[in-house]
């Protein structure tokens, strides 16, 4: 294995154009060198961004490194070039389970499927997501439309219109301060906190993308509840959400004054 | 994409200050329609948008509130508006800090009905 690594980078160093650089980055990543694999697939991709599979092989690499967002990124590139391909809906399939969103899971896992009927492994895996989805449906009480989820302890007591449930956490999913719950009652801090990780890297790469600048807020309308995601310091991400009847600016304030607060409790743990 | 899709958005880019206007696949973040008065790495609105959404969708889930209508991000040096734009797809507009963003918001709430 490491006499055809050595060959194959002595062939892609004399001919930098050369498709060896698929071979070389699969056998990189399959020995654990997940850097060196990144490099060599990524400045392949690069070269030939019309080649589907070389947006695989940086996905799959990527996925290896636990890169969620830029294994994403890579596999639609590759469902750009070839709706149909297979491996990167296996891909999406595993991307979507790790994020907790089960139907999109069984989507790309039942379009796998359609295109490689025989794989009785898509199929199990179907049957194993839909079973599980239906143990959850089944645990939780069935969402009703615009409810409030209940407030913090600390907002016991004030009047419905002054609740600000509020919750502080970090870039990798960490609850750090303050409590969500759903409309039933049930802390549900850890699965926000693992849900919106990872968004202010995504804000950042898409407002530089698109030259907007620095971004500073995502304000979210979802029936009768609103949301406005801040992040307080590089490390940090802070929800707050309040009912529907609290206009958007003034929810924009309330966020102003809970990021300081944020930042004064940050400065006084270090 | 359908005559009707671009008026829709067309519609929403001759609003002041409305960089580009699009429709965006929810499942893949793929561009299916847009509208664009200057240059915009459109692509890259179109997979965040997507990505941003399917993590809302889990966060509301959660919460058991209803699914995200409207979301705003706002930038330093302008604004991305997304909203639910019938089944499976996504309005997004790009625009500068200094646009009516209530204009915006029912610009695309209107497109969005147009489309359903």
């Amino acid at each position: 294995m490491t006499d055809d690594i050595a060959s194959m980078t002595l062939k892609l160093a004399q001919d930098p154009a050369s498709l060896v650089f698929l071979p070389l980055a699969e056998s990189l990543r399959k020995r654990g060198q997940l850097d060196a694999a990144l490099t060599v697939a990524a400045r392949g991709a690069a070269r030939y961004p019309e080649l589907a599979d070389a947006h695989d092989l940086v996905a799959r690499i990527q996925s290896d490194r636990g890169a969620g967002d830029d294994a994403f990124d890579a596999w639609t590139s590759v469902l750009r070039l070839v709706p149909d391909h297979l491996g990167a809906h296996k891909g999406l399939a595993f991307l979507s389970y790790r994020t907790g969103d089960l139907g999109r899971s069984v989507k790309h896992l039942t379009r796998a499927l359609e295109l490689a009927p025989t794989d009785t492994s898509l199929a199990g895996a179907i049957e194993r997501l839909r079973t599980l989805m239906a143990t959850r449906a089944e645990s939780v009480n069935p969402p009703e439309a615009d409810r409030i989820p209940v407030t913090p302890e600390a907002d016991r007591g004030r009047p419905a219109t002054e609740q600000t449930p509020t919750l502080l956490f970090d870039q990798q999913g960490r609850v750090m301060q303050g409590t969500l719950a759903r409309a039933d009652g049930v802390d549900a801090s850890d699965a926000v906190a693992a849900a919106l990780a990872g968004v202010s890297r995504e804000a950042e790469r898409a407002t530089r993308l698109l030259d907007l600048g620095e971004w500073r807020a995502i304000a979210i309308e979802s029936g009768a509840v609103n949301y406005e995601l801040r992040t307080p310091t590089p490390e940090t991400l802070l929800l707050v959400m309040r009912g529907r009847e609290v206009p958007a600016g003034r929810l924009a304030r309330i966020a102003d004054r809970a990021v300081e607060r944020a930042r004064q409790w940050l400065e006084d743990i270090v | 994409m359908t005559s009707r899709e671009q008026t829709v958005l067309d519609d929403v880019t001759r609003i002041g200050g409305v960089r580009s206007a699009l429709l965006v696949s929810a499942d893949d973040g793929l561009v299916v329609a847009e509208s664009s008065v200057e240059g915009q790495h459109t692509e890259a609105a179109a997979a965040f948008a997507a990505r941003l959404a399917q993590r809302l969708t889990v966060l509301t889930r959660t919460l058991q509130t209803p699914p995200m209508s409207m979301l705003l991000l706002q930038a330093s040096g302008g604004q991305l508006f997304i909203t639910q734009g019938g089944e499976g797809l996504l309005f997004v507009a790009i625009t500068s800090n200094d646009v009516n963003i209530g204009e915006v918001r029912l610009a695309l709430l209107d497109a969005a009905g147009r489309i359903a």
